[in-house]
């Protein structure tokens, strides 16, 4: 567990208590429960965590749809991956996913709200590749039994697709800056992603900076500035 | 206690008494006098008294069986014929004592009730039905009666050759059992359990059988579940009527009516799949199966046929082949019905979840997407070694014993180091990368570059998914070639690397990172960083 710096776990504090709060006023929720997320992810998420019941969009990069899935995980609840074939499983390993625990429908066939539907209520996150076109009113009852039976949904789509509808968040990682990497030599170390959040809760974006994944292949915030790497001319 | 009883009717080394009935292996000495081994696939299934006294036993290779006998008869097996010479011995046993139903062919099953009653008692039966068989051919056969099949069938294994029949008691199944060794078990816990049983010190079904429910299906999933259910003498499949789940079959028409075995089975095949996915989606697994084939002028060929574990798709085919081969039809066949007779639960595991002990609806909603999509459409990956990323994961299938393709052990030398690739193509895209000038980038024998990487794109077709960028990208920063020398996708028709293959790391200046492969003047994209 990464301890958080202090002003971000302030601001966790509050934005939890604020839903606590909201929760309580309008009722919203019967079986919305929180659950255990990345530390570097929670801050940004409208709760202060994944909730079940909710959808979330992630747009342009697996790593960080898989990074959502790797709390839950790692805390023992069983999570899918559906329509994603080539889901790197070594990576998300190394986020914290429990593979044992993580359920693969590589080709959900023609219809992968269906599949995902009988997942629903068995599975507590399920990741959802891109899925094409798909008729509201099977989204609006996979919506209700997201909320009915407890699971949280993250969508994963390609960058400048639209995302899942009635998303309580939208993720995107929005530009890449790839360390250790010279011209013909080095290798791969970490990345600093900007990650941007539009939530329902919050008119404007957040944005902040992620290690995704850094060298270890963890997902953590940026604290310090970061080392440029020197790259040759040429 | 269960009320019914059940009687088994046993012929030893029935491949080849069936290859004697069926006139084969004849000769100087008479038939039963030859030593005779029919055998499959290189290793001897079942040997003649002959052969046996001369040192030929089941598990031999066949050079060393004939090293044993120089004489010998080797016979092939021959699963069709097998079935077909037991249908008039079945026919035999019919006319007295009804309901019989095939175990495989060779052994079969009667409800003990009803014939002892008719017959004047369990031994009574027992002996009329071996002069029965006698009469039918088989001098050597073995009867055994209990309250379960299984039961049943080991009382007949066991029965002496005089009288050659062996009564338990009512009741007395689960301490008939417990004496018998653990390789009893093999046939419905798998080959290789009996060996692993034994190193867990446990000798006999009743050492077995005293282990705690919940321990056996951890360790051993619903076909330990099921063993140990048949070691405490508490058989489900107990021979005799049940009521029929009709909703649960299916029906055939064959239109035209066939008449080759072969293209029936292959016609079969789709309602075969959907009877066994139709009760896996309900969690159940069939043992006991009626077949009913219909030919074009209305007669009829009802066979009810047990399973040792649970019908699989293909055993449901190969029942319907055995019981076309044996005959009885007068035209070609014009439908064929599939009756699940005896169900159960699949129990609270799949096989292969060893100790993972998935909650019950986790494992129902998967069955459920399974019976949609297909047994390998869903599972689990497991990580072990290798060097590229796509070798190192395995994918198995819910159900399955997880593990890993290559072993983890080895320190696996020239493997990328972390971060991973979040995206592993299942097939590697093909690329084109060329240098500064234009000129394509090609990797000679040493593993050096001709040209420095400077523009990449992934090629029109080869890209895998929407959201990848089209067109040339100029490459940011780049890393390699790093050699790699597995060839993982020689299934891949487009195209076989020949010569030195190589990995490399490129990082776009849209920022996206990719990882390369290379052999001489080809590209592909084997995994993105995304």
């Amino acid at each position: 567990m990464t301890v958080l710096p202090p002003e971000l776990a302030e601001r966790l504090a509050a934005a939890r208590s604020a839903a606590a709060r909201a929760d309580r006023r309008f009722g919203t929720t019967t079986s919305r429960r929180a659950l255990e997320t990345l530390p570097a992810l929670a801050a940004l998420l409208p709760g202060g965590a994944l909730h079940t019941g909710s959808v979330y969009s992630v747009q342009g990069s697996v790593a960080l749809a898989t990074a959502l899935l790797a709390g839950p995980s790692a805390a023992g609840e069983w999570c899918g991956v559906v329509g994603l074939p080539g889901f790197g499983a070594e990576a998300a390993a190394g986020m914290g996913v429990d593979l044992s625990r993580t359920v693969l429908v590589p080709d959900p066939g023609a219809e992968p709200v269906a599949v995902v539907d009988a997942l629903v209520g068995a599975l507590t996150v399920v990741l959802v590749g891109p899925v094409g076109r798909v008729a509201g009113a099977a989204v609006e009852r996979l919506t209700a039994r997201l909320r009915q039976r407890g699971t949280a949904l993250v969508a994963c789509t390609p960058l400048g697709a639209p995302g899942w509808p009635q998303s309580t968040a939208e993720l995107a990682v929005t530009g890449s800056d790839w360390q250790g990497l010279g011209d013909g030599h080095g290798h791969l170390t970490g990345r600093v992603a900007e990650v941007v959040v539009q939530s329902r809760r919050s008119a404007r974006p957040q944005r902040t900076r992620l290690w995704l994944p850094d060298h270890e292949g963890r997902v953590t915030p940026v604290t310090g500035p970061v080392a440029q790497v020197v790259r040759a001319a040429g | 206690m269960s009320a019914r009883r059940t009687l088994v009717l046993w012929c030893p080394d029935w491949p080849v008494t069936a290859a004697v009935l069926g006139g084969q292996g004849t000769g100087p000495g008479g038939p039963s006098r030859r030593p005779v081994a029919v055998v499959d696939r290189g290793q001897v299934l079942a040997v003649s008294p002959a052969a046996r006294a001369a040192g030929v036993s089941r598990g031999l290779r066949v050079r060393e069986a004939q090293s044993r006998c120089a004489e010998l008869v080797v016979l092939r097996h021959d699963p069709g014929a097998e079935a077909r010479a037991f249908e008039p011995v079945l026919r035999a046993v019919e006319a007295v004592a009804p309901g019989v139903q095939v175990l495989r062919p060779g052994t079969c099953a009667v409800p003990a009730r009803g014939s002892a009653s008719y017959l004047g008692g369990e031994t009574a039966a027992a002996a009329v039905l071996l002069d029965v068989l006698e009469q039918a051919g088989v001098p050597d056969a073995r009867v055994g009666v209990a309250d379960g099949p299984f039961s049943a069938e080991q009382a007949a294994r066991t029965a002496e050759r005089l009288p050659g029949y062996q009564v338990v008691p009512t009741g007395g199944d689960r301490p008939f059992l417990a004496g018998l060794p653990v390789d009893v078990l093999a046939p419905v816990l798998d080959p290789d359990a009996p060996d692993l049983l034994r190193r867990l010190g446990l000798r006999t079904v009743g050492a077995f059988a005293d282990l705690s429910p919940g321990d056996v299906l951890a360790r051993f999933g619903s076909s330990g579940g099921r063993a140990h259910r048949l070691a405490r003498g508490d058989d489900v499949a107990a021979a005799g009527g049940r009521a029929p789940l009709p909703e649960l079959g299916r029906t055939v028409e064959l239109d035209p009516a066939l008449d080759r075995a072969d293209q029936v089975v292959a016609t079969l095949r789709p309602a075969a799949e959907q009877l066994v996915a139709g009760l896996a989606g309900q969690v159940l697994v069939c043992t006991g199966l009626r077949v009913e084939v219909t030919d074009d002028l209305g007669g009829v060929v009802s066979r009810r046929w047990l399973h040792p574990r649970f019908f699989t798709a293909d055993d449901v085919l190969d029942r319907v082949r055995w019981q076309l081969a044996g005959g009885g039809l007068g035209a070609p066949v014009a439908r064929v019905d599939l009756l699940p007779e005896d169900v159960e639960p699949q129990g609270a595991h799949t096989e292969g979840l060893w100790g993972g002990g998935p909650d019950d609806h986790v494992h129902q909603a998967l069955t459920r997407v399974q019976s949609r999509l297909g047994h390998r459409a869903v599972g689990t990956s497991v990580v072990g070694g290798g060097r590229g990323p796509a070798d190192r994961t395995t994918f198995v299938p819910w159900g399955d014993r997880p593990l890993p393709a290559r072993p983890g052990e080895p320190p696996w030398p020239g493997r990328l180091p972390p971060p991973l690739p979040s995206t592993v193509l299942t097939r590697p895209a093909q690329a084109t990368v060329v240098g500064a000038a234009g000129s394509p980038a090609v990797l000679d024998d040493r593993g050096t570059l001709s040209v420095a990487p400077a523009r990449f794109r992934v090629d029109e077709g080869g890209r895998p998914a929407a959201g990848w960028p089209v067109g040339w990208q100029p490459v940011q920063a780049w890393a390699g070639p790093w050699p790699a020398d597995e060839r993982w996708w020689t299934d891949d028709a487009r195209g076989h690397p020949t010569g030195f293959l190589a990995r490399l790391q490129v990082v776009g200046v849209d920022g996206s990172a990719w990882l390369l492969l290379v052999s001489a003047g080809h590209w592909w994209v084997e995994a993105r960083y995304d």
